[in-house]
């Protein structure tokens, strides 16, 4: 029999039903899993080994591990975002999405490695050292939510939760070769997320197939008065959208997300899985989404911007690092963040505060936010036409640890085909659609209208159930 | 002109609560202004007219609770995180000067 820990959580909880695996046994097999390979891979930055007995045993996800990503708040469990300015900051409280995991019985084992305060593309950033790609370990899982990428890769959990603000969930996926959804903005909640750019994060699943994509979702989906921006919508059942039928399906395939910087074994790879929808009936037309190249700019303008602003809280007053040697308050915020901060979290604040700064806001900030909605609108107009788009996820396969550390434009640009779904607020998943010839992931990426995750779905498990990629595993 | 410069950095620095050596005031210089470069392309688009989106989601409201009383945060667990305290209050250095 298969190893527990390499089963994905659907498959397990059918077992746990029928009585053939107990609880412990799948913890047991997972942490004996971790215990194996992090040194290696790095995924998991903290290890909840004191399981409490008072998980509910039933529940949509009774008796499943699931990692957390390190930003995502849960009560008594340090929670740092892989920062020195947060070390031992213990959160009050737990994430709603946190709270309705523990409602549905699932077993929270740790926290996830990720890029400092989510900044980044190589999870390189964290002050736990890189998170290493369980396919190759002298290449980066991507970012931000590298750790959770990896470890669901590498087969340290049985499902992990990341968080998205321009790719962060979606661009690690496709680099390790599992799922990774980023739903509709106002979808899922932010309550005990710690924040980095409001008006595009959100949290959600990374998993090892499509189902517990779905599975997962359901659990953390829904509306919540401790997010304001968190939308009243009902949440479907996800599972019931997990249908082998793409029949008359209308796929937009954009012109410009195939052009120059693009991987060739990437454009291959995503164009042949494109021909297998439309070969069980879906029907292909290319589209256009005229200002996808001003995408990264816009980004890069309103995400530090927000984050400048999020960041200044950490000051050394209420939690985490404080630097003691200072003897008024205006020098202990500056000695504080000065070394409670790593370089990426500082350029970022250095760049949102000038784009924010006074004579700059209109030619930065405020011209962002136009041609955000120029950004949007793109998308309205292709979505007359068709009823999803797919393009790839990343331009490449995973680069080499190190590579683009040098160079922080270029580390941008690695995001240049998920930062639009921020923008826009549109959910979007990443699935495995083949490997590169030095047998590294690729991924595909499917788009669609707000609060249709359900196409979403629909869409990647047709193609699920029709290749194999998924399947395969790293060898560690 | 460089759209941004050393002593730019500096200011936006100083707006930030960050202290920069001189190692790292030369290398952000030089990084934000590639990056600032870059972004600039956004001057390429004739945004006249054009509103601004600061999020995406549609048909949000602002939220108000019901004013009614109900549990908060234990004080205690709220405290525990704090780099000091004195009594209930997170404690600080010196704010304003003066004996």
């Amino acid at each position: 029999m298969a190893e527990l820990f390499s089963l994905t959580g659907h498959d397990l909880l059918r077992r746990i039903e029928r009585g053939e695996v107990a609880s412990s046994s799948i913890l047991d097999s997972v942490f004996a899993r971790i215990d194996r390979v992090d040194t290696k891979v790095n995924a998991v930055v903290k290890v909840n080994r004191q399981q409490s007995d008072i998980a509910p045993k039933t529940g949509r996800l009774a008796g499943i591990p699931v990692l957390v990503k390190d930003n995502i708040c849960v009560k008594g469990e340090e929670t740092t975002c892989s920062s020195r300015i947060l070390e031992g900051f213990r959160p009050p409280y737990d994430a709603t999405v946190v709270k309705k995991l523990k409602d549905e019985g699932a077993l929270l084992i740790g926290k996830a490695n990720m890029d400092e305060f989510a900044f980044g593309s190589s999870c390189e950033t964290s002050c736990y050292g890189p998170t290493r790609n369980p396919w190759d370990l002298e290449r980066i899982p991507g970012g931000s939510s590298g750790g959770s990428a990896a470890a669901v890769a590498a087969d340290e959990t049985i499902m992990a939760l990341g968080s998205d603000t321009g790719g962060s969930i979606r661009q690690p996926a496709a680099l390790c070769g599992v799922v990774g959804l980023k739903p509709t903005y106002g979808r899922v909640s932010r309550y005990g997320l710690i924040a980095f750019a409001s008006s595009l994060d959100q949290i959600g699943p990374i998993t090892k197939d499509v189902e517990d994509a779905a599975l997962l979702l359901g659990v953390i989906a829904g509306y919540d008065e401790m997010d304001s921006t968190s939308v009243d919508v009902p949440v479907p059942d996800y599972t019931r959208s997990l249908q082998k039928d793409v029949k008359g399906l209308r796929i937009g395939v954009p012109r410009e997300y195939f052009v120059k910087g693009i991987d060739p074994e990437v454009e291959e790879a995503v164009r042949r899985g494109i021909e297998v929808l439309k070969e069980l009936g879906a029907k292909v037309s290319e589209i256009h989404l005229p200002h996808t190249e001003y995408a990264v700019s816009t980004y890069y303008i309103i995400g530090p911007a927000e984050a400048s602003s999020n960041l200044a809280r950490f000051d050394g007053v209420q939690y985490g690092y404080r630097d003691k040697d200072a003897d008024n308050i205006i020098d202990m915020y500056v000695r504080t963040r000065s070394k409670g901060f790593g370089a990426e979290a500082k350029r970022r604040i250095l760049l949102g505060t000038y784009c924010l700064s006074s004579g700059y806001y209109d030619a930065y900030y405020l011209k962002a936010l136009k041609v955000r909605t120029k950004i949007k609108e793109d998308f309205d107009e292709a979505f007359r036409s068709c009823d999803c788009i797919i393009t790839p996820t990343s331009p490449t396969p995973a680069f080499k640890i190190g590579e683009k550390t040098g160079d922080p434009l270029s580390m941008y640009l690695s995001d240049v085909y998920t930062i639009p779904a921020n923008l826009a607020g549109l959910p979007a998943i990443s699935v495995p659609c083949g490997f590169s010839s030095e047998g590294l992931p690729i991924g595909l990426q499917i788009m669609a209208k707000p609060f249709d995750e359900e196409t979403i779905f629909r869409v990647a498990y047709t193609f699920e159930q029709a290749t194999d990629w998924h399947k395969r595993k790293p060898m560690l | 002109m460089p759209l941004i410069d050393k002593r730019i950095v500096k200011h936006v620095a100083l707006l930030s609560r960050l202290e920069l050596n001189d190692r790292e005031l030369e290398l952000y210089s030089s990084q934000l202004a590639s990056i600032i470069g870059y972004i600039s392309k956004l001057n390429e688009i004739d945004t006249t007219n054009v509103p601004p989106t600061s999020h995406a989601a549609s048909n949000l409201k602002n939220v108000f609770r019901k004013d009614v009383l109900r549990q908060s945060l234990d004080i205690k667990d709220v405290l525990s995180n704090a780099p000091a305290r004195y009594d209930n209050f997170f404690k600080v250095p010196q704010v304003i000067e003066g004996k």
